[in-house]
């Protein structure tokens, strides 16, 4: 970062999140995605004369969770207002958002850095507003754009956040805790790559120690977490080596190339004023009374930060460990639906994390599409803890439970798996065994102790992998020593 | 006062208007007559008076969120002035 030395980047990000509502902002159009192009439409969002919106009032709610969820505090009174701009994926010429009076004010995003080093940034404001349609560009040098609009009037919250990141890792950062944070409350998928969730940044440097901040640009178009975080590098380093070399930055809008991995000047973009915001006079005050903000703040779910206290203390497991399962509500979820019926903790996370979290992945399933329970895993923990099954034995029964959807106790009768932990069966195996290895027997008496390895293999050979490893370890011993 | 070319120009920019030499200089009378107007409405003494957004006096208008049927997509374009049955088609943007 050496090209940086003495100059300090400050972001603030503004988000924009797609609401999982059934139906349109202002229409009773179906959100839904990868339809038929224009055949979710209607007066309203094709911006037909006459038409006129009335406001979904669960996209109000979904709003009312995010800025309650985030320690904001939510209006009691707000207004939409139109933004005006000419662009063909906007049939209105305007956007239904709003302004200076918006639903959600203040409130803040704590996060942790990869090196566990908590950071907070506050939220300047949070609204509501509609989606635009989608412009396909030519290709293949057609004379026009296509333009679809079933995305238009699609309920969008905007999450606008302060001046208060520094650099591109806490952009990464919070910006994987808001989307935590949406996917817990169920109000949006989180998915940037499918566009549900988009980030613009707006970035500038200072010189270290400067209190007043430098010009900014707006970067654009960046279409995952790691395509932020590139993008922010990318101009905190461009501005730093132009003011370093004598120039100035100019305030721009910047269009990020994913392929070419640089941020381009975009062209004619209006100014804020340009948008001649006013009032929107086809929709009435939103207001919200004391009472409806109690009743969505009392039926907000338990949050990250707070399931993971409560996990520690519940289950008894490490801190990191709570991490990993709060990563996601269905797995948080599910964890605890194992510890319904099973009383280790720190086992069950050890075995979630590993084993069922790597086949997931490895066969690119979903949690809640997996054909195991967590009844069945319970189930099988059980058998491990009680000696039943050994780890490994567990693990390949697990593998067969993964593919078929089998429970443990069928999967252990077809494959005639038992552990062997009777003591006297096992002993008569390995008084065999010792007898038929009188050399092996005398080395070991002579000091050689690491042939209890070769013995306990003799004994799997024998068992086929069945016998308890703790048993026969200590029965070995006894009688190897004599 | 007439507006400048410059902002004649500039507010037609912004609703992607093509206009003529000769149209900038009667829109800009024309635009002076209207913001002529607005300063007449501007010179009311509004002290004491709280600025409103709406004058409907009706608030919280909702719709539950459930799915209406939407147009069919032939419905959808048919006004249209150019389409392909499945997409608008408008001049290109960019590219």
């Amino acid at each position: 970062m050496s090209e940086i030395s003495g100059f300090e980047p400050v972001i603030g990000l503004e988000v924009h999140a797609q609401l999982l509502t059934n139906s349109k902002i202002f229409c009773g159009c179906k959100v839904s995605y990868g339809q038929q192009p224009n055949s979710l439409t209607c007066p309203v969002c094709l911006g037909l004369p006459g038409a006129l919106p009335v406001l979904n009032k669960r996209a109000v709610e979904f709003a009312m969770r995010m800025i309650l969820a985030t320690g904001g505090t939510v209006k009691n009174r707000s207004v939409f207002a139109r933004k005006n701009y000419f662009y063909p994926d906007l049939p209105k010429g305007y956007q239904i958002s709003q302004y200076d009076k918006p639903i959600g004010q203040g409130g803040k995003i704590k996060f942790k850095l990869e090196n566990g080093q908590e950071k907070s940034c506050g939220l300047t404001r949070i609204h509501l507003e509609e989606d635009a349609g989608k412009s396909l560009h030519p290709e293949h040098g057609e004379p026009y754009t296509r333009v679809d609009l079933n995305r238009c009037g699609t309920p969008l919250i905007e999450i606008v956040s302060e001046p208060d990141i520094r650099s591109a890792e806490e952009a990464y950062g919070y910006l994987s805790k808001l989307k935590q944070i949406l996917q817990y409350l169920e109000v949006c998928s989180g998915d940037m790559e499918k566009g549900h969730l988009r980030c613009d940044a707006n970035v500038s440097v200072r010189p270290v120690g400067q209190k007043k901040f430098g010009t900014r640009t707006e970067l654009k178009n960046m279409n995952s977490f790691k395509g932020v975080e590139k993008a922010i590098n990318y101009e905190i380093k461009r501005q730093t080596k132009l003011i370093k070399s004598g120039g100035t930055v100019t305030q721009s809008t910047l269009l990020w190339d994913e392929k070419k991995q640089v941020a381009e000047e975009m062209r004619s973009k209006e100014e804020s004023k340009d948008y001649r915001y006013f009032p929107e006079p086809d929709l009435v005050n939103l207001i919200v009374n004391d009472a409806w903000k109690e009743d969505v703040s009392k039926n907000l779910p338990e949050l990250p930060d707070e399931k993971s206290t409560r996990l520690i203390s519940d289950y008894h497991i490490r801190q990191y460990d709570a991490l990993v399962l709060t990563d996601s509500r269905a797995l948080a979820d599910y964890y605890e639906k194992v510890m319904v019926d099973f009383g280790d903790g720190q086992a069950a996370a050890n075995w979630i994390q590993t084993e069922f979290l790597g086949l997931l992945k490895e066969s690119k399933v979903e949690i809640q599409e997996s054909k195991v329970t967590p009844e069945m895993i319970s189930a099988l923990l059980a058998k491990v803890k009680s000696g039943e099954l050994s780890g490994k034995m567990a693990k390949e029964v697990f593998g067969e439970m993964f593919a078929s959807g089998k429970q443990a106790e069928d999967i252990i009768k077809d494959k005639g798996l038992v552990q062997l932990s009777d003591e006297s069966a096992l002993g008569t195996i390995i008084d065999n065994i010792i007898s038929v290895n009188p050399d092996n027997l005398a080395k070991y008496r002579d000091g050689k102790t690491n042939l209890l390895g070769f013995f306990v293999g003799q004994v799997m050979k024998e068992t086929k992998g069945q016998a308890n490893p703790q048993v026969v370890n200590k029965l070995l011993k006894e009688k190897l020593e004599g | 006062m007439p507006l400048t070319k410059q902002q004649v120009e500039h507010i037609a920019r912004l609703a992607r208007l093509n206009i003529t030499e000769k149209e900038v200089e009667k829109f800009s009378k024309e635009l002076a007559l209207i913001v002529d107007y607005f300063e007449q409405i501007a010179a009311v003494d509004t002290t004491d008076i709280e600025p409103r957004d709406q004058f409907i006096t009706a608030e919280n208008v909702f719709r539950e969120d459930r799915v209406k049927e939407s147009l069919p997509q032939k419905k959808a374009l048919e006004n249209a002035p150019d389409s392909d049955g499945e997409y608008f088609h408008v001049p290109k943007v960019i590219g």
